[in-house]
């Protein structure tokens, strides 16, 4: 479970605001008008941004002074999720470990991944080698061995094109969420919310407002929800 | 947030570079004294010193704006090829060099065979024609890149309008090239000048005499001949207060400078298309290209049938040289990287690291000398004191070379490596050394090509056992064995550039993304 307390964020003029829990597993859609905070609140929760006033739970324990790397979370962003040196085997082995040698049983593991994700035989490839679909996969794979209780998707498909974006909504639907995670995934396309995601934040002026469930939501929208759907 | 450890690498490689500058600064200045007396020589050495840098400038400069015109606005085969070949003096060593000008300019050189076939006579360029001669060799290539990089600077679209508009050459210097130049010439002028004001190893091999002493080549004779310990101390006072001040203007009218490419794009030009200026043209850069190619083919011609059965001592001196390259190009990296990393959190680790720029060999010597001299014999500590002021004086280049790497690198990355908890080792193991493999290849063989071939330092703490390279040579020319002197040359030269690729080839290597 993910439980804003009161939080408090500013980048700049911005100011964004969230106090409310979503429960793990299922995939959490966040949507609004673009410079509403969408991506401020992951960046917050992800620990790029220090928050002014608030705690970040997940599962209970406070987070919120945590560094990046010692939160129970995973992060996807919109670009630069893979380093471009390294192939896709190494860029997944990173999920695991940051020591140089692959124990037998991480490099199966990272093997198992890549094959579940389709990338089989193209674990030696750098990442330039991969079209940008398959780059998507390799990232995903390394979310899934890190096996991390909560994982933020930030727009992540966004430059993949309808079909393949929707193609990886669909893994991660059957991958991540299936295996009792909870995804909290920023989108500029409601329909990607109204087809994957169980519940939806919608964040307007700064204000993020608790996860309503997605059919309930854009079957009565509010009314800035019902502004923004219209354009 | 993310916690960073303390930068303690980064106070260690500030510690190190200011135990290799202020430190011996202050030694020198407390042993100077308050009050000394400056004799004739003394006040004669200030004089050449300011004198032959001012040339040099003047006279590199001159020759480099038609030079770096006739770059910007002509397409040739082999363009690219005189381009790379204006990089070279960052790697040639200047006692090579000042074989291969003599071979060239010398009383026995080319020149003076020439005009002894036509009955004149050769007057040999030792002395002030000699000094200048070898700093407009190693700084023409310097300012031409510094200027080129004006020249390219100047959108393409004003010299569209200027040809839409009909402009003739003259207007067009006068609207567009005159501006860029009173822009860029004066800083490269004054860094020439700071070169210039701190280059021993010219004064050493072709100045001397009381009309031609440098205040570097006055702290070494003090040294040398009367080892009068306080009198060094007070020239090495001098030296920095010279060097100190030109590096402040320097600094004051410095423009970006330039190391690696981006001069590969010539400007089409309309203007230019006269038959009278591409004669022009055409002369500026032969007579350029021949300039630069003229001394070191020289060097080839000369060395070449001297390279086999060279005395031992040249070999052994090749092998110490070698020695203190790989340590000390090793040595500027590790400082190098370790203060651009501790850039990240105080500016002013990476302005530690650019004292170098300001810091003369001599003077350096000097104090480390006076320093260590009670201590331990100084010819045991001629090759550890090389390495360490090697790497302290190639640093500047390096860092230059690293620290916008390293912010880049952070810059684009560092975001996926915090979010994967890449700290310590594990960060530089994953990210920061294979992005940054290029340019530590590329600064590696600088300093390596640059420790290779220094002549400074070393010639105040050597004996004979343990001279490198480039000071046997200096050694072999003094004693009149000028063969012996060409080859160890050509050797010393292929050694050079041979680490220079090495280095750079091994930053390349595989590096395609």
């Amino acid at each position: 479970m993910l439980r804003f307390e009161g939080l408090e964020v500013t980048v700049g003029a911005h100011r964004v605001t969230a106090d409310f829990a979503c429960k793990a597993p299922g995939l959490c859609a966040v949507i609004g008008p673009s410079g509403a905070g969408k991506s401020t609140l992951l960046l917050a929760t992800a620990g790029f941004l220090a928050p002014e006033a608030g705690r970040i739970l997940i599962d209970g324990a406070d987070v919120t002074g945590h560094a990046p790397g010692d939160r129970p979370l995973s992060v996807l962003f919109q670009e630069g999720n893979l380093f471009p040196h390294l192939d896709a085997f190494r860029n997944v082995a990173l999920g695991l470990s940051t020591a140089g040698r692959v124990s037998a049983e991480e490099r199966s593991k990272v093997a198992d991944v890549l094959r579940r994700v389709g990338l089989a035989g193209k674990e030696h490839r750098a990442p330039a080698a991969l079209s940008g679909g398959e780059q998507s996969r390799v990232a995903l794979a390394r979310v899934l061995v890190q096996d991390r209780p909560v994982v933020l998707l930030d727009e992540p498909f966004a430059a993949l094109g309808p079909a393949l974006r929707s193609e990886m909504l669909e893994l991660v639907s059957a991958t991540l969420a299936a295996a009792g995670k909870l995804v909290l995934l920023v989108t500029h396309d409601p329909d990607d919310a109204l087809r994957f995601a169980d519940q939806t934040v919608f964040i307007d002026g700064g204000r993020a407002a608790g996860p309503t469930a997605t059919r309930a939501l854009f079957a009565n929208p509010p009314p800035a929800l019902a502004a923004y759907l219209r354009n | 947030m993310a916690r960073r450890a303390q930068p303690i690498a980064a106070w260690g490689a500030a510690a190190f570079v200011a135990a290799l500058t202020l430190l011996p600064l202050a030694v020198v200045a407390w042993r100077a004294g308050g009050a000394f007396a400056l004799g004739a020589g003394d006040l004669a050495a200030i004089r050449f010193t300011l004198l032959q840098a001012v040339l040099s400038a003047l006279v590199s400069v001159g020759l480099a704006i038609p030079l770096a015109r006739a770059l910007a606005r002509r397409r040739f085969p082999g363009r690219r090829l005189l381009i790379t070949l204006l990089g070279a003096p960052f790697i040639v060593p200047v006692i090579v060099a000042v074989l291969g000008l003599l071979a060239i300019y010398g009383r026995s050189g080319l020149l003076s065979l020439g005009a002894g076939a036509l009955g004149f006579g050769w007057p040999g360029i030792y002395g002030i024609t000699g000094v200048v001669l070898a700093h407009v060799f190693f700084n023409l290539p310097l300012a031409t890149r510094l200027i080129l990089h004006g020249w390219l600077e100047i959108p393409a679209e004003r010299f569209r309008l200027a040809a839409s508009l009909g402009l003739d050459p003259r207007d067009i210097f006068r609207e567009l090239e005159w501006p860029m130049l009173r822009a860029v010439v004066p800083g490269a002028a004054m860094l020439i000048f700071l070169i210039c004001t701190t280059s021993f190893a010219v004064a050493l091999t072709l100045g001397g005499g009381p009309r031609a002493t440098t205040v570097e080549l006055a702290i070494y004779q003090a040294f040398l001949f009367e080892f009068d310990l306080g009198r060094a101390a007070v020239l090495a006072t001098i030296q920095f207060a010279i060097t100190g001040a030109a590096a402040a203007l320097a600094l004051a009218l410095a423009r970006q400078a330039v190391l690696g490419a981006g001069l590969d794009r010539p400007v089409t030009r309309w203007d230019a298309a006269r038959p009278a200026l591409r004669v022009q043209d055409s002369t500026v850069i032969v007579l350029g290209a021949l300039f630069l190619i003229l001394p070191l083919g020289a060097i080839v011609l000369r060395g070449l049938p001297n390279l086999i059965g060279l005395p031992e001592s040249v070999y052994l001196a090749a092998a110490r040289s070698c020695f203190v390259a790989v340590l000390s190009a090793a040595l500027t990296i590790l400082a190098a990287l370790a203060l651009a990393h501790g850039a990240r959190r105080a500016r002013g680790f990476e302005a530690v690291g650019y004292l170098g720029i300001a810091a003369s060999p001599l003077v350096i010597g000097t104090g480390l000398f006076l320093l260590l001299f009670p201590l331990a014999d100084p010819a045991r500590l001629a090759l550890p004191v090389t390495i360490a002021v090697n790497a302290a004086l190639s640093l500047p280049f390096a860092l230059r070379a690293l620290a916008p790497a390293l912010a880049e690198v952070e810059a684009r990355h560092g975001r996926l490596a915090d979010a994967l908890a890449l700290t310590g080792w594990a960060r530089w193991r994953w990210m920061i050394l294979p992005r940054l493999r290029r340019p530590i290849g590329f600064a590696a063989g600088i300093a390596a090509a640059f420790s290779l071939g220094d002549l400074g330092v070393i010639a105040l703490f050597a004996d004979a056992e343990n001279a490198t390279l480039p000071l046997q040579i200096y050694r072999l020319m003094a004693a009149y064995r000028m063969e012996d002197a060409a080859g160890a040359a050509l050797l010393l030269l292929a050694l050079a550039l041979a680490a220079f690729w090495l280095c750079d080839r091994g930053g390349r290597a595989d590096a395609a993304v």
